[in-house]
């Protein structure tokens, strides 16, 4: 039985990763704060195929409530064969610098919460001695940029643990993968205007299942945005500073 | 938000304000003017738009809710696709009851306007294969309406062109097959008696019945075409053609219109005389069969930037056969139409909603590269034809009808206005009421 567990189960990208190991027989676990759409996506997966799905409702800035639904998975699943962590939000730029509170909120959302979730994870993951645990981070973490710095700080503390964390599990067997999508046409975007660069969430959910069963390590989703941000990191400062981006 | 949103004659071009919706559990959106579902827009004309207004996109409400793969019963979110559901319940011996001509259509689309597909003389309307759906309100009130429970709100809403709320969610019976797999005759017919004669022998043993007519033909001609004549393949078919892979694209729409006289001609005739014997027999999936223009994505576009109008009828058996000669007539002397003119015999199934189209009779549709006022003069040429014969064109595919045809062709408009929400309205509503 292949077993996964998804926290952040009704984002976009999230579920359409769901719906992929979901047809090809999985058991799965999801987490999510809305129970209304989790209850509709659990009975989505099941049609689909999975072969059972269970759930939890979880305000990941409750960092005291982690345990027990990780608990409540683990009692499910028994053995976890990935984990994915897709909640996230796209935080008002503008918001976060006129507010303290906004900005450090938006970062727990993006940023803490995560580790903390890591953190745990990579405990029960280490003692399984196997496992993937997928952490989306952005394309926006590998370079502050003014129209969205505060997320994309966020996004970096998640790739810089990852890859710490990366190293550490992999003498136990255990794969930490970094995704890293550009532009994806969620609800979460919803107000921007859509161009070539846009990905739809399945092409990413493909993206995600494959990089997981080969072992990478980061994945840029689409492709391409590799690339772009080798050079978008390299422009030097002196430049960059004058660029809108 | 943006501004976008279609219909698949990409004819009237009109400016609309587009909402996702995500949760139906939640209440619509409450917003300056008025609301319109918007599934996958392929609604040929302007029942789909919603100008100066606003369109709610339905297409992340795809959640499948239950299925039975004992009984057939699927329920799902209203945004589902047929295609979806297609590749659900096929591998599991099941099939949608009725589909239209395209399998991108949503679920709740296909019960606003009550499809049908070629099985209509077997099996009816989409409607009549809808056990039940939610309908949300404006008002924020949910309705739970079937054949049984809250009849009337379910026989205003289906057919009811997406205005009386939104379908959040609905419960389908399906229909069993063995396999994906179709047995199909095509029969070449030379003139509009052979149509008939091929419909009457065909219509009690096979499911499937629709004929391709060559709208070019004229004089003793006049009406010829191929008759096709399917049913689901038992278990083990002697043939087992798998799904066509590949689907091609047309990538960019070319500055005019690909159908014109010329190549018209040249296709109908090649198409006419690809079957050397009069009969031929083949054993096929249910994809090509059943969608062949879904193998081309973005297929609108041959028609150039203008778009097209698409136009169907229906004229009652009592004849039925002058009726559609005069029609062919009129297309022919024009000189206009497209290579994909389909005609059909419906049977006497009676849809449950009040504003459906199909009903006993024979139906034709074929497609208009948009000329401006010339195919508008020539499409109000056939409105009269129909209106005499006391038939009826479908809203589903239309831009342009008078709303005195409207009403004429569906007297049950007055009753079914109370049930239009407060906050609903469409291009095509407007229109027809003015």
């Amino acid at each position: 039985m292949f077993n996964v567990l998804i926290i952040g189960a009704t984002s976009a990208i999230a579920e359409a990763t769901a719906r992929h190991y979901a047809a090809r027989g999985a058991r799965l676990f999801l987490v999510a704060r809305n129970s209304d759409r989790l209850t509709d996506i659990v009975a989505d997966l099941r049609v689909r195929g999975a072969t059972d799905v269970g759930q939890a409702t979880l305000d990941v800035n409750s960092l005291d409530a982690h345990t027990g639904v990780l608990d409540q998975a683990w009692h499910l699943l028994q053995k976890v064969d990935v984990v994915l962590i897709a909640h996230g939000t796209l935080p008002d730029q503008g918001a976060c610098e006129t507010s303290v509170e906004t900005a450090l909120a938006e970062f727990t959302t993006n940023g803490t919460s995560t580790i903390a979730l890591m953190t745990a994870l990579a405990q029960r993951l280490e003692a399984q001695r196997n496992g993937t645990l997928v952490v989306i981070s952005s394309v926006a973490g590998d370079r502050g940029r003014q129209s969205n710095y505060l997320y994309g700080a966020a996004k970096a503390a998640v790739s810089t643990f990852a890859s710490g964390l990366r190293q550490r599990l992999a003498k136990a067997g255990v794969n930490v993968l970094t995704i890293k999508p550009g532009f994806v046409d969620t609800p979460m975007t919803h107000a921007f205007r859509k161009g070539a660069l846009w990905a739809t969430p399945d092409a990413v959910a493909r993206g995600i299942v494959r990089a997981a069963e080969r072992g990478r390590s980061v994945a840029y989703l689409p492709w391409f945005w590799q690339p772009i941000m080798l050079i978008i990191r390299h422009i030097p400062e002196f430049i960059f500073k004058r660029l809108k981006l | 938000m943006s501004a976008d949103g279609q219909s698949w004659g990409r004819y009237p071009r009109v400016n609309q304000t587009m909402v996702d919706l995500s949760d139906r559990h939640r209440l619509l959106p409450d917003v300056n003017g008025s609301l319109l579902p918007y599934g996958n827009g392929r609604s040929y004309g302007d029942s789909c738009l919603n100008e100066g207004n606003t369109l709610l996109r339905t297409r992340a409400l795809d959640h499948f809710l239950a299925f039975d793969p004992a009984t057939g019963v699927l329920e799902c979110e209203g945004g589902v696709l047929l295609s979806h559901i297609l590749d659900l319940v096929v591998p599991q011996g099941w099939f949608v009851p009725v589909t239209p001509g395209t399998r991108f259509v949503t679920v709740g689309g296909a019960i606003a306007n009550d499809v049908h597909g070629k099985n209509h003389h077997h099996a009816g309307n989409f409607g009549r294969h809808v056990l039940e759906f939610e309908l949300l309100r404006s008002d924020g009130s949910r309705l739970v309406c079937g054949p049984n429970a809250d009849h009337e709100w379910f026989a205003a809403t289906i057919g009811g062109l997406g205005l009386t709320g939104m379908i959040t969610r609905a419960r389908i019976q399906l229909r069993r097959i063995a396999g994906p797999w179709m047995s199909t005759e095509v029969h070449r017919f030379g003139n509009l008696a052979g149509f008939f004669r091929l419909s009457e022998q065909s219509d009690r043993d096979y499911e499937y019945t629709v004929a391709w007519i060559d709208c070019l033909a004229t004089g003793q001609k006049l009406g010829r075409g191929l008759f096709t004549r399917a049913n689901h393949a038992p278990a083990h078919p002697d043939r087992r053609p798998i799904a066509p892979a590949g689907r091609l694209r047309i990538p960019f729409t070319p500055p005019v219109s690909l159908i014109n006289r010329l190549t018209l001609r040249g296709f109908n005739t090649l198409y006419y005389h690809r079957q050397r014997s009069p009969v031929v027999h083949k054993t096929t999936h249910y994809l090509p069969q059943f969608y062949p223009l879904d193998g081309i994505g973005d297929w609108n576009r041959i028609y150039g930037p203008r778009g097209f109008m698409q136009y169907q009828c229906v004229v009652p058996p009592t004849e039925a056969e002058r009726h559609i000669a005069q029609l062919l007539k009129l297309i022919a002397a024009s000189g206009s139409g497209s290579f994909l003119a389909v005609l059909k015999q419906f049977g006497n199934l009676v849809s449950p909603g009040m504003l459906s189209f199909p009903r006993p009779g024979t139906t034709l549709a074929l497609d208009f590269p948009n000329q401006g006022a010339r195919t508008l003069a020539l499409l109000n040429r056939l409105d009269d034809v129909v209106a005499a014969a006391g038939g009826a064109v479908y809203p589903a595919k239309d831009a342009r009808m008078s709303g005195a045809h409207f009403r004429q062709y569906f007297p049950a408009w007055e009753s079914f206005r109370p049930f239009v929400d407060p906050h609903f309205s469409s291009s095509f509503w407007r229109r027809v009421m003015e």
